[in-house]
């Protein structure tokens, strides 16, 4: 069980060679070794969503996922998104439109509507709505986060 | 002179920049070199005798330093009461690990202390509990569950009133175990530095100075050795940032091994370790007279406080009782409140304590009286409203340790235009016309008067920085705000820049005293404490800077950073008189009193038994609103918790006492999908008289009543009134009533 398994995590473009147990998550791994924090661990089960990142273009949760799965996988979490003072229109839309209260929901937010918006840059309302009832967030009441991701979907296109 | 209105505008959030680019320190973020991870040993029975506990094979473990249970920390005291703490409740207060007896699944049993969470969490399954199981108490109106305390209050001549009245009516009515639940669960991290003999927590939250002093009294240390730092919170509703028995446990440990633990509770552990709230059964009663006027509330309820009283104590049953009155006339009133102790997670408030359960019994009897007396539901509120003219009204009734006064309102004028902001009337006539073709759609609506602003008080140091303007305060910051509102309150009556002020929060290192973040109290309390040091450092730093200038403070202003002659010529950046500074702290002795109105729409489902909320308008009076916005998002974000505790969210347990709701596949929280959006209407038309800018609090006004206009909504839809006597009104129970 404690066998410890070499591995590279690629994460925002920056290699991370890291040994881990089989068994430990790709949220642990990112987190505890790699230091990333922005990445939060809200159930462990795979419900609320917090800990969703991208890996090779597809939002998902890094607590379902082994971080052996992920071994040279590109991966892409919350302190990646803005580059330098420039923030993803997601992030200034997140801002804009009051769509975070405590934050600690809010990249796992970021992260699911970026990935489904890329996959799907033309997602009906609808759509839009489903994927985003896949995270849970407790504070907002999750209209400011729809009005956010809609602002964000039209600068994304442009 | 104040620089440009800055209160009032809804500005960019202070808090939100780290928060979106992954820079937040949350509790598990925190970590310290050579800390070793605490992981508790839960009960998995629900009442039973502690024959044995067996360490050996986890104390076998490579990793693990050490296993506690009981007996190392049998010379702490249980943890007290922070608020309403009735003497009579302190023999069921609870220890940091069982003491013999287990009383709930999820009591701390044991402690395991390793390098590293995966090899705690290995070595927390092989402690081998020899329990031996008791009978359990699962119902607060079961006969034998333990009596803990009642709570009376009540005024007026009831008995004669229900002697006169022309009818009556009675109503059983229950409100579901449900709780805060927010995204990030409870963490702390301790530290103990040998060589300063200083005690720290990380993680900690809501009430940081109260915490401090607690902890270390019960550590037996003075006070000024420990200190308790803030991060950020992901969320508090009130049950984050109480002192729970790991909390102590973390600080503890750190002393005893002088190493830094660190806990982080799973979700598991939160659904059955945090506390639940809310669990009430109530028999009420209300006399009235022929035109619907009521006369007396007579109510006997039932409160459910699960296994121990916890640092809440009574506050939960005692709000109940005291806030049940809402904006009506009651001439006469009484009520009766049994604190009962069941084998179940103990409890604590949680957003609108008392009150999301005491509006639902209140606006479900206004609606069992309108079917009574044949009014509409609207004409019977609008006959008992307390007029405007009766402001400031005393209910005569006391909580929190004041004396219950509404110090504002126009409640009729704010149901005039929830009426017209939810389209009353076409909503009314669509819902009719729908229900003619088959469909089960209503409407329906509640009233209610929250509380906010508790005192005693706030305390708040404003220092001039070279670079802006620092302000301390010894309260929290649970998400809703503070750093904006706080900033905006000092920019504008300093004449600082918004942009430029930093708030400092919840650092007992940093200001000697604080209250923290409960009770809608931040804005009010807070907020004026802010204005008054700002006021006075504004006065410092005129008078100092007529001496460098060389004229009188009355010809200078200070606007935007900048002190400024009033007749043209030189100027100062305010930032020039960097070390000046001033604190004030205001004192309360009274609570301030918001009120609002909610109306619901909704369409059942008869074959799923599924409820759609199909429009919701919210109308509320926050007496002066800082940051519309933030209002705005608390009103908002009350009401998704509030649909969560009308339809879906529920604690349910087995006969053996065993949770049934231990993941977020069992416990449903409402998503995108199940909240709308609402309407939302906030008035500033009965500012508050107890302080400066008429400021009331916003943080319960979403939650409180909407159990209530749900309920109210889908005995309209089934034209069926008073069909709805429990929450949450899950599909089972309405398939149930449906059969009926």
């Amino acid at each position: 069980m404690s066998e410890k398994t070499p591995i590279t995590l690629t994460i925002n473009g920056r290699k991370h060679a890291i040994a881990v147990e089989p068994r430990r998550t790709l949220a642990d791994a990112i987190r505890e070794d790699c230091g990333q924090t922005g990445t939060h661990i809200g159930c462990e089960h795979g419900v609320c969503g917090a800990c969703t990142i991208i890996v090779d273009g597809a939002p998902v949760r890094s607590c379902l996922m082994f971080a052996v799965q992920a071994d040279g996988k590109a991966i892409r979490t919350v302190e990646g998104l803005a580059s330098g003072d420039r923030l993803h229109p997601m992030q200034q839309a997140f801002m804009d439109h009051h769509g975070l209260q405590c934050g600690f929901c809010t990249p796992g937010f970021l992260m699911l509507a970026i990935g489904a918006l890329e996959q799907e840059p033309d997602i009906s309302d609808a759509d839009l709505v489903d994927v985003l009832s896949s995270n849970l967030c407790r504070c907002t009441g999750y209209q400011n986060i729809v009005k956010a991701v809609r602002a964000a979907a039209k600068e994304m296109r442009k | 002179m104040t620089s440009a209105k800055i209160i009032g505008r809804s500005l960019p959030r202070r808090e939100d920049p780290p928060l979106i680019t992954g820079r937040g320190r949350f509790a598990a973020d925190i970590n310290f070199p050579g800390q070793w991870i605490m992981r508790v040993v839960r009960s998995p029975v629900a009442h039973g005798d502690i024959k044995g506990i067996d360490v050996s094979a986890p104390l076998a473990i490579p990793g693990v330093h050490a296993v506690w249970t009981h007996a190392d920390v049998a010379h702490i005291p249980p943890i007290p009461f922070r608020l309403t703490g009735l003497k009579t409740l302190e023999p069921y207060r609870q220890t940091i690990l069982a003491d013999r007896i287990v009383r709930y699944v999820g009591e701390p049993v044991a402690l395991v202390f390793a390098d590293d969470a995966y090899v705690a969490e290995d070595a927390a399954e092989l402690v081998v509990l020899d329990i031996a199981p008791r009978d359990v108490a699962m119902s607060a109106s079961d006969a034998h569950a333990t009596e803990a305390d009642v709570i009376r209050k009540g005024y007026g001549d009831v008995d004669a009133a229900f002697a006169n009245a022309h009818a009556v009516v009675a109503l059983d009515l229950a409100v579901g175990r449900h709780t805060g639940v927010p995204m990030e669960t409870r963490g702390a991290i301790a530290t103990y530095d040998t060589a300063r003999d200083l005690l720290e927590m990380h993680g900690a939250a809501k009430v940081p100075h109260w915490n401090r002093d607690t902890i270390a009294r019960m550590l037996g240390r003075e006070p000024a050795t420990m200190h308790l730092h803030e991060g950020h919170v992901g969320g508090g509703f009130g049950i984050r940032g109480e002192i729970y028995p790991e909390d102590v446990a973390v600080c503890a440990a750190a002393l005893h091994f002088k190493r830094p633990i660190k806990w982080i509770e799973d979700r598991r552990e939160h659904l059955i370790a945090a506390n639940h709230s809310r669990q009430q059964q109530h028999r009420v009663r209300a006399a009235v007279d022929k035109s619907g006027t009521i006369l007396a509330i007579d109510n006997k309820f039932f409160h459910d406080n699960g296994a121990y009283m916890r640092t809440h104590a009574a506050t939960v049953p005692d709000l109940a009782a005291a806030m049940l009155p809402g904006p009506y006339r009651v001439p006469a009133y009484r009520a009766i409140g049994h604190i009962r102790l069941t084998n179940k997670t103990p409890c604590g408030t949680y957003r609108a304590p008392g009150r999301y359960e005491s509006t639902f019994v209140r606006e479900r009897l206004m609606d069992a009286i309108a079917a009574r007396c044949g009014l509409d539901t609207v004409e019977v509120r609008r006959r008992n409203l307390l007029d405007k003219n009766a402001m400031p009204h005393d209910v005569q009734l006391d909580t929190l340790g004041t004396h219950v006064v509404y110090d504002s309102g126009d409640y009729a004028l704010l149901l005039d235009k929830a009426l017209k902001l939810a389209n009353w009337d076409t909503l009314q006539a669509e819902t009719k016309a729908r229900r003619a073709r088959g469909e089960l759609a209503g409407a329906g609506i509640a009233l209610f008067v929250e509380k906010s602003g508790l005192g005693p008080f706030d305390m708040v140091r404003i220092e001039i920085k070279p670079d802006g303007v620092e302000v301390v305060t010894g309260n929290a910051s649970v998400g809703q705000g503070i750093e904006t509102v706080v900033a905006q309150i000092c920019a504008e009556v300093l004449g600082a820049r918004y942009d430029t002020i930093d708030v400092v929060h919840g650092q007992t290192d940093r200001i000697a005293r604080g209250m923290g973040a409960f009770a809608s109290r931040v804005t009010v309390m807070c907020g004026e404490a802010t204005r008054m040091a700002a006021a006075k450092l504004r006065d410092l730093a005129l008078s100092e800077a007529a001496r460098l200038m060389q004229t009188t403070p009355e010809r200078l202003a200070i606007a935007d950073g900048e002190i400024v002659s009033r007749d043209g010529g030189a100027s100062m950046p305010l930032t020039d008189l960097a070390g000046l500074s001033a604190e004030d702290t205001f004192e309360s002795r009274h609570m301030v009193y918001p009120y609002g109105v909610h109306v619901a729409s909704v369409r059942v489902d008869a074959e799923t038994g599924g409820v759609t909320i199909e429009t919701y308008a919210i109308a509320y009076d926050v007496g002066c609103a800082v940051n519309p916005r933030l209002v705005e998002g608390q009103l908002a974000g009350g009401l998704a918790q509030g649909i969560g505790g009308a339809l879906y969210e529920e604690f349910l347990y087995d006969e053996a006492g065993e949770p049934l709701s231990v993941t977020f596949a069992d416990y449903l929280m409402p998503t995108a999908h199940e909240v709308p959006s609402p309407l939302l209407l906030v008035t500033e038309d009965a500012p508050s008289p107890l302080n400066a800018f008429g400021l009331k609090g916003a943080g319960e006004g979403g939650v409180n009543p909407v159990g209530a206009a749900i309920a109210s909504a889908i005995d309209d839809a089934l034209q069926r009134p008073g069909a709805v006597t429990q929450l949450p009104v899950t599909p089972q129970r309405l398939k149930a009533l449906l059969k009926r």
